[in-house]
């Protein structure tokens, strides 16, 4: 569940940071660490994250912006992911996914007015003999036709 | 009643939590006592999913089972009555060396997987030199399954020999490659046989510590791996004294953060080390100069899975199949628009066709094949002309194919090539790392050039070709290097795609 930005507290986020920092490469455990605690990388954590791990902010923000989990504002209550690789085009995920974003009035990484949903591309779930899938949250689905998707979305309040 | 129902991703994802809510609901209802074990996948994914009862010792299928199945199942009157799993001709054609326990046991049981054989390699392992290993792995003949197909035991000598206070094991398990799901199953469905085979690494080069990085599209591996390592350390597997043998051996899951480059394996080292997953030059090797610096062996999973059962059955009983120098099993992942979609672990050396005709009995859809792409997003599109093609390391690179990680994914007449060549590109420009040139933008002007050819300009198709030499000469990993194969396989193989027969768009 995402955190509204101002609700932020730092005595969390030091936590997470120390609880990390005996790791080999603490920083992309720490900055999953956050993102599950915030639904996001909160900038208020960059200049603790810099101290403890003796980086500069602009290393941090060069790694947080390089990789496409890391987020650094809230997403919507649900996090839909379709697949767009190869198996899953074979079997008409492109079609699939085009129909879902004109219904939701979307682009990928976009958004529902409502802030239930937001849609992301990914590419390959490793379901790819049970393809189109897509993924909400944690949850995988597979075999997803139009009235799958319909369900998936409306669930999700959409 | 003893049943077993996957808790496989895949399985999940086309139902199975919700059929084992049925049974027992069911069993509840008709007070029918049952007792129900979650499994990994035997790997037949049109039949998933794929509940087994046992009768009279032997495990009887069912399947594709629905919730509304459960009642029939229980009865013993359903129609998906599939009769013995082990008897079905996709189990019986195949040799399942590294997936032997996979859905048969309760993967995170280690009584479970010590019945079946876990744990024998690593005992015998431990009454080895580092050197006797090494040679083992050697004599096995088992070359990387990520892809490459470098002689593991090759690289570990590597490791071995090199001076220093710490060394590394690390497993990739970015399993980034459309159509591959390989690594996945194995690590959801027998997580300590990954466990085993990076403590037989571990003993064998001088390593104490190893990592899994393990991508974040896949939560269910990540969650199994992880408990499984507890139960390892809590059992004494992993550990100070591993299995009382006071040696040192222990491991860490780490997830990934959705960069497909970070399956290269200096980009994953990289990532460990928490800085941008960027591609270094090589030289020096990761054996000698990797994580933090220090000399690592980077191993695919199915290469570290494949380890315990080299050293439980000899390295020659391993060597012993296969085709010429791709020895042992392949575990090919068949996907895609197929009928019968799944893993097929079986010698190196099957003929195409065979897969994808036989085994895969055609596409899904039931139209005729088209294309199948093998070793993932780098791999070449083949056409049906090419399908007397063999399945081995050299056979398929002779045919100007790339056996890769041994995901096949199967295409219908309906695909549009010209559609998946701009996808490849796209795909390229979307996980460039952006340390070469020509991955970064040569794969944007790709999409752009591609996207003239759509619009009938053919004095673009000139220039596809020389980008596609540009990004195979001057990349400095497979990302940029190998995104020519799909791409100009489809422009070779379906010319007529690229012919100026299209309206202009505007």
């Amino acid at each position: 569940m995402p955190t509204p930005e101002a609700t932020i507290d730092s005595a969390q986020i030091g936590r997470i940071i120390s609880s990390h920092t005996d790791l080999e490469g603490p920083l992309l455990p720490i900055l999953h660490a956050l993102q599950d605690a915030f639904g996001f990388v909160p900038s208020q954590a960059h200049a603790p994250i810099a101290e403890a791990l003796n980086i500069t902010r602009a290393e941090l923000h060069g790694v947080i912006s390089f990789y496409h989990d890391f987020q650094t504002a809230p997403q919507g209550r649900h996090v839909l992911k379709i697949c767009r690789a190869e198996a899953c085009q074979s079997v008409g995920g492109k079609a699939l996914a085009e129909k879902t974003l004109a219904k939701l009035g979307l682009d990928w990484h976009g958004t529902t007015p409502n802030g239930a949903v937001t849609i992301e591309p990914v590419y390959c779930l490793g379901l790819c003999a049970c393809a189109p899938a897509v993924m909400i949250g944690d949850k995988v689905i597979g075999r997803v036709d139009d009235t799958r998707m319909d369900s998936i979305i409306s669930e999700a309040g959409a | 009643m003893k049943i077993t129902v996957p808790m496989d991703s895949a399985a999940k994802a086309v139902g199975a939590d919700e059929v084992v809510e049925a049974l027992l609901a069911v069993a509840k209802d008709k007070g029918i006592e049952i007792d129900i074990t979650r499994t990994g996948t035997r790997g037949m994914i049109w039949l998933e999913p794929l509940v087994e009862v046992e009768i009279d010792g032997v495990r009887h299928g069912f399947g594709p089972a629905t919730p509304a199945d459960a009642a029939a199942i229980l009865d013993g009157s359903s129609d998906k009555a599939l009769g013995p799993v082990e008897a079905l001709d996709w189990m019986k054609r195949q040799t399942r060396l590294t997936f032997a326990r996979v859905g048969i046991i309760d993967p995170l049981s280690l009584d479970d997987y010590q019945a079946h054989g876990g744990l024998a390699g690593l005992k015998r392992a431990l009454s080895l030199t580092g050197q006797e290993i090494t040679d083992e792995v050697k004599a096995s003949g088992l070359r990387g399954r990520g892809g490459a197909g470098f002689p593991t035991g090759i690289k570990w000598q590597t490791v071995h020999d090199a001076d220093a206070p710490q060394k590394y094991i690390v497993c990739n398990a970015d399993e980034g490659d459309s159509g591959t799901f390989a690594d996945r199953m194995i690590m959801e469905g027998d997580p300590f046989t990954l466990i085993e085979g990076m403590a037989i690494a571990g003993l064998g080069v001088g390593a104490t510590k190893g990592y899994v990085y393990l991508r974040s599209e896949y939560p269910d591996a990540i969650n199994v791996m992880r408990k499984a390592v507890d139960i390892a350390r809590k059992a004494g597997v992993l550990g100070a004294d591993v299995l009382g043998a006071g040696r040192a051996f222990d491991m860490e899951i780490r997830m990934g953060a959705g960069a497909y480059v970070c399956g290269e394996e200096t980009s994953l080292l990289n990532s460990l080390e928490g800085k941008r997953g960027v591609v270094r030059a090589k030289p020096p090797l990761p054996a000698l100069e990797g994580f933090l610096g220090r000399p690592t062996v980077v191993n695919n999973v199915i290469s570290l899975a494949t380890v315990p059962v080299i050293f439980e059955k000899g390295a020659q009983h391993y060597a012993d199949f296969g085709l010429g120098r791709s020895r042992g099993t392949v575990t090919l992942q068949i996907a895609g628009n197929v009928a019968r979609g799944g893993l097929f672990e079986t010698a190196f050396g099957i003929g195409l066709d065979e897969v994808v005709n036989d085994l895969g009995g055609g596409t899904l859809s039931g139209r005729p094949v088209k294309a199948v792409q093998i070793g993932g997003p780098l791999g070449s599109y083949l056409p049906v002309s090419k399908f007397d093609a063999k399945l081995g390391y050299e056979e398929l690179d002779s045919q100007g194919g790339l056996l890769g990680h041994a995901g096949l994914v199967v295409f219908d007449d309906t695909t549009d090539m010209l559609g998946m060549a701009r996808f490849a590109m796209e795909f390229c420009a979307v996980e460039s790392c952006g340390k070469c040139t020509p991955c970064r933008i040569g794969a944007v002007r790709g999409v752009e050039t591609i996207d003239r050819i759509a619009q009938g300009d053919m004095e673009a198709l000139p220039l596809l070709a020389d980008l596609c030499e540009t990004m195979k000469d001057g990349s400095l990993c497979a990302l940029g290097g190998f995104t020519p194969l799909p791409v100009m396989s489809a422009v070779t193989h379906f010319p007529d795609a690229f012919s100026q027969t299209k309206e202009a768009a505007e």
